[in-house]
């Protein structure tokens, strides 16, 4: 037992609060090494599980050429293959999803009326004539949100590409986005 | 006296090698009851006296232990399953209906690995109805209940993870909408509040590190499969250990009310 000093304090533990000891520095060492190792380790993992490399169907496909599509129409082309429809405006092409917001169906584009009408619960969402800007906007039915849109970009040889793997929301400021149109002149 | 003639069992259990693996008399006293239970492997789980009131079946329901029954039952017979089922997208279904129409009892294998799983959820919910009712989550209990929540949590991801293995449209689908959730993850979640201050997208979130990718794909299924046959399967026995060993630790079974 290691005498007190005259205040009360243990002489060595205070020196060993001072100057930590070879056994504190190599004790710090030792278990910095081990939890460097777990959380290096875990880090790596986490990483492992996402692979560089998808084997997923591609999300990219070639549309034919912009003159291909009527000006100032909505084209159910792509409707059955791609789910979606190409709509030409005077400066633009917006590429609109078709699944609803609510639960997922596939609205229709009812030409006479000018909207898209879900046939499941009867969500609209506007038509060509309300602007590239508000194309695809809720405005009956339960559909919470607007229609999402894709991702448009030109070919070297000048046909249209769709990306399905990237979207753009609306409702979040999104229609201005590089991608979210195709710049026509 | 006559010295009394020993049988043959008298010789093997005088024999080394017998005293080396059992190490109490077989003699019935108490003390032996008590070595059998406390000494053996298997049995050591159990205590070796419990209060009367344990073994009512009214007070407990058995749903503990018919749960921990379920949970073995499924490690059996899912492994049995194991021998003809591979996780890839080319053979994961038709191994399946391979169980079901051809292999030998394929079909009660798989059955009551199926029924066994929807068993092991509904006892589960109900040993948490009785603890709760019966207020054994009180302390000294307080962290056992705890423990029993993350166990409950295991067992809804097994029965989550096991649902698309059958790899047909319903479990895609159902594992779709499933995945989905995760999507609307807070920070984790491309779709989820605070998203966009880590930069997370819809190839890196946390349904992508779930489902191997954007969609459910044959990739999905075998992380699934090595979720489903070892990695929770894991978490949950040391939780069961946990779990066992803090019912004795505590006290027992908790008194009637």
């Amino acid at each position: 037992m290691a005498g007190k000093a005259e205040d009360g304090t243990n002489p060595e533990v205070h020196i060993w609060r001072i100057a930590p000891t070879r056994r504190d520095l190599l004790g710090f060492l030792g278990w910095g090494a081990v939890l460097n190792a777990i959380g290096l380790g875990t880090l790596a993992f986490v990483r492992f599980m996402y692979p560089r490399v998808l084997f997923e169907p591609p999300s990219q496909f070639r549309l034919g050429r912009p003159g291909e599509y009527a000006p100032n129409s909505t084209s159910e082309k792509w409707i059955k293959a791609l789910r979606l429809w190409i709509v030409r405006y005077d400066d633009r092409f917006i590429a609109v999803s078709a699944i609803c917001t609510h639960l997922g169906c596939t609205p229709r584009y009812l030409g006479t009326e000018d909207k898209y009408k879900c046939p499941c619960h009867g969500s609209g969402y506007r038509g060509f004539a309300s602007g590239w800007r508000v194309n695809g906007a809720n405005f009956e039915g339960p559909a919470p949100r607007p229609m999402e849109r894709f991702k448009l970009s030109l070919a070297d040889n000048g046909e249209i590409i769709v990306d399905k793997a990237i979207m753009f929301r609306v409702e979040k400021g999104e229609a201005d986005r590089p991608g979210a149109f195709l710049p026509f002149a | 006296m006559a010295e009394q003639k020993k049988g043959w069992f008298d010789v093997v259990k005088s024999s080394y090698v017998w005293k080396s693996v059992f190490r109490h008399e077989y003699q019935d006293t108490y003390r032996n009851r008590v070595l059998q239970v406390s000494s053996n492997v298997f049995l050591h789980l159990h205590p070796t006296k419990i209060r009367r009131h344990a073994l009512r079946l009214r007070f407990t329901w058995c749903m503990g232990g018919i749960t921990f029954l379920l949970f073995l039952i499924l490690v059996v017979t899912g492994i049995i399953l194991m021998f003809y089922y591979r996780p890839t997208g080319e053979y994961a279904y038709h191994d399946m209906k391979y169980l079901q129409f051809d292999v030998p009892f394929g079909m009660i294998m798989r059955n009551m690995h199926r029924w066994g799983a929807h068993a092991m959820v509904i006892a589960v919910w109900l040993h948490m109805f009785r603890v709760f009712m019966t207020g054994s989550y009180k302390p000294p209990r307080e962290f056992n209940w705890v423990i029993g929540v993350n166990l409950l949590v295991m067992t809804l991801m097994l029965s989550f993870t096991g649902y698309l293995l059958p790899w047909d449209q319903l479990s895609i689908w159902a594992v779709t909408v499933g995945t989905n959730m995760g999507r609307a993850t807070p920070v984790l979640g491309h779709e989820g509040p605070f998203a966009d201050l880590v930069g997370v997208n819809a190839r890196y979130d946390a349904r992508a590190l779930l489902t191997a990718g954007r969609l459910i794909s044959p990739a999905t299924l075998l992380r699934f499969y090595v979720l489903h046959c070892i990695f929770i399967p894991l978490i949950a026995a040391v939780l069961m250990i946990v779990h066992f060993w803090r019912v004795r630790k505590d006290g027992g079974i908790s008194g009637p009310l």
